[in-house]
């Protein structure tokens, strides 16, 4: 007889998105109590109270793009301590309305923007270092900075999208939503 | 009229000679990608989607725009066409700025049904974010150059249809764009009658109807063909 599978551990990451992935993530409803028997969710905006990153995650979730320092940071330690790591949503796959702020080339003309020339009274840029994020000059997708495992693409990809790509993880596949179609972005 | 007889993929097919190989192709019902070209206007061999190997040429041939042969030889869904299709189309995305997630033309649009089409769930090609204008001038129409795809359907449909011309494709290299009159406002454009084919043609969010917005503009390029058609058996008044 073979032993039980063993639980998988499952993160999900919020870099630079508006968490609607997220959102589309809880709307899988009744279907989060089956993946709370197959999964553990170790790391998660939504579901835990875990602040750092734990080692040896199976499968993350990273919704996102990577706008500052932080994302960066945590990006990197996602790669490090993760087998299967799903670029999920647009903005993780390629920036999305994050990445809008690319068309301003660079980080200072987008601060000089938001904080000097839209400012009513005050202006006056950022400057915390160590506190606040640097924003990089680019806001990146995911795959462009780390190895990508699987794409779900989608603003926000849909619950059912979602599932199934956490439905085959969860049983060592690897999805193929390329063949059935289901890879639109938007 | 004398008939040619090819071979696509595994299909032999007869078609009149004179024919295009995408209207051989077409007749096979075999699904080739195209962008460019639409029925009803002259085809260009813009976009490079068409592209099939006819055995005995070294070069891909845009089937829109290469004539039958008697006794080709053609393969239309080789790795090597696939490949190069989902290659053409993350070129498209990259050069432009195209955010789906807000363009009219979401859920409507050939250019993001193709990505679906040959697979392209991301870009292996760095997105380009050109600094690009919309044309917000026109009383009824918007032109956004950030998600045209340069396919000339509107430079064609209103020379070739509409007779008015309002349109050209100015510049060269990365600073190609879509001209309105002599590179001006397109409502500063006298010729324009405010017809609306060149919104109806447009594969993309590029040209929509002021006031549409994510999601709500709705083309309608299948209506050309039965445009012109009736035109040309005098059944409608140009
Ligand atoms: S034109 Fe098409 S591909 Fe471009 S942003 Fe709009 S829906 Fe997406
Ligand atoms: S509305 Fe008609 S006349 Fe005006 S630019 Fe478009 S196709 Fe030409
Ligand atoms: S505006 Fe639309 S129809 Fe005209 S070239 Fe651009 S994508 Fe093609
Ligand atoms: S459809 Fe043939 S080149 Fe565009």
């Amino acid at each position: 007889m073979s032993a039980a599978k063993p639980r998988k551990r499952l993160a999900t990451v919020w870099l630079a998105g508006c968490s609607g992935c997220h959102m589309s993530f809880l709307d899988l409803d009744e279907w989060l109590l089956e993946l709370a028997q197959h999964a553990d969710i170790v790391y998660s905006p939504v579901a835990s109270d875990q602040k750092r990153y734990p080692p040896a995650v199976d499968i993350a979730l990273v919704e996102g793009g990577v706008a500052n320092s932080d994302n960066l940071a945590l990006l990197k330690t996602v790669r490090a301590n993760t087998k299967v790591l799903v670029s999920f949503g647009d903005c993780a796959i390629h920036a999305n309305i994050p990445g809008m702020r690319n068309m301003l080339q660079g980080a200072d003309p987008v601060l000089r923007r938001a904080y000097l020339d839209l400012a009513d009274s005050s202006a006056q840029l950022p400057h915390a270092p160590g506190l606040i994020p640097e924003l990089l000059d680019q806001v990146l997708p995911v795959h462009e900075l780390v190895p990508v495992d699987v794409y779900l693409p989608g603003c926000p990809p849909s619950a059912d999208r979602i599932r199934t790509v956490l439905e085959a993880l969860l049983q060592d596949r690897r999805p193929d939503l390329s063949r059935a179609g289901e890879i639109r972005f938007g | 009229m004398s008939v040619c007889t090819l071979r696509i993929d595994d299909q032999d097919v007869a078609i009149a000679a004179g024919s295009t190989v995408l209207q051989a192709i077409r007749s096979a019902a075999i699904a080739v990608p195209t962008l460019c070209h639409l029925d009803g206007l002259s085809p260009v061999g813009a976009c490079r989607l068409c592209l099939v190997e006819v055995e005995g040429s070294e070069r891909l041939l845009a089937a829109c725009v290469t004539t039958v042969q008697d006794g080709m030889r053609i393969h239309t869904n080789s790795s090597r066409l696939q490949e190069m299709r989902r290659t053409l189309i993350e070129l498209l995305f990259s050069e432009g700025n195209h955010i789906c997630a807000i363009c009219v033309a979401n859920g409507q649009c050939e250019l993001q049904d193709l990505a679906v089409r040959v697979g392209m769930d991301h870009s292996r090609f760095s997105y380009r974010y050109p600094n690009r204008c919309v044309d917000l001038s026109h009383p009824q129409f918007g032109l956004d150059h950030n998600r045209c795809i340069l396919c000339t359907r509107c430079v064609r449909v209103c020379d070739e249809v509409e007779g008015a011309h309002v349109w050209d494709v100015g510049w060269r290299g990365e600073h190609c764009q879509i001209i309105s009159g002599l590179a001006e406002p397109w409502g500063a454009v006298e010729a324009c009658t405010n017809c609306g084919k060149c919104i109806e043609v447009c594969p993309t969010g590029a040209l929509f109807h002021k006031g549409e917005g994510t999601d709500e503009k709705h083309g309608h390029p299948g209506r050309l063909a039965a445009l012109v058609q009736g035109r040309s058996r005098q059944e409608l008044e140009p």
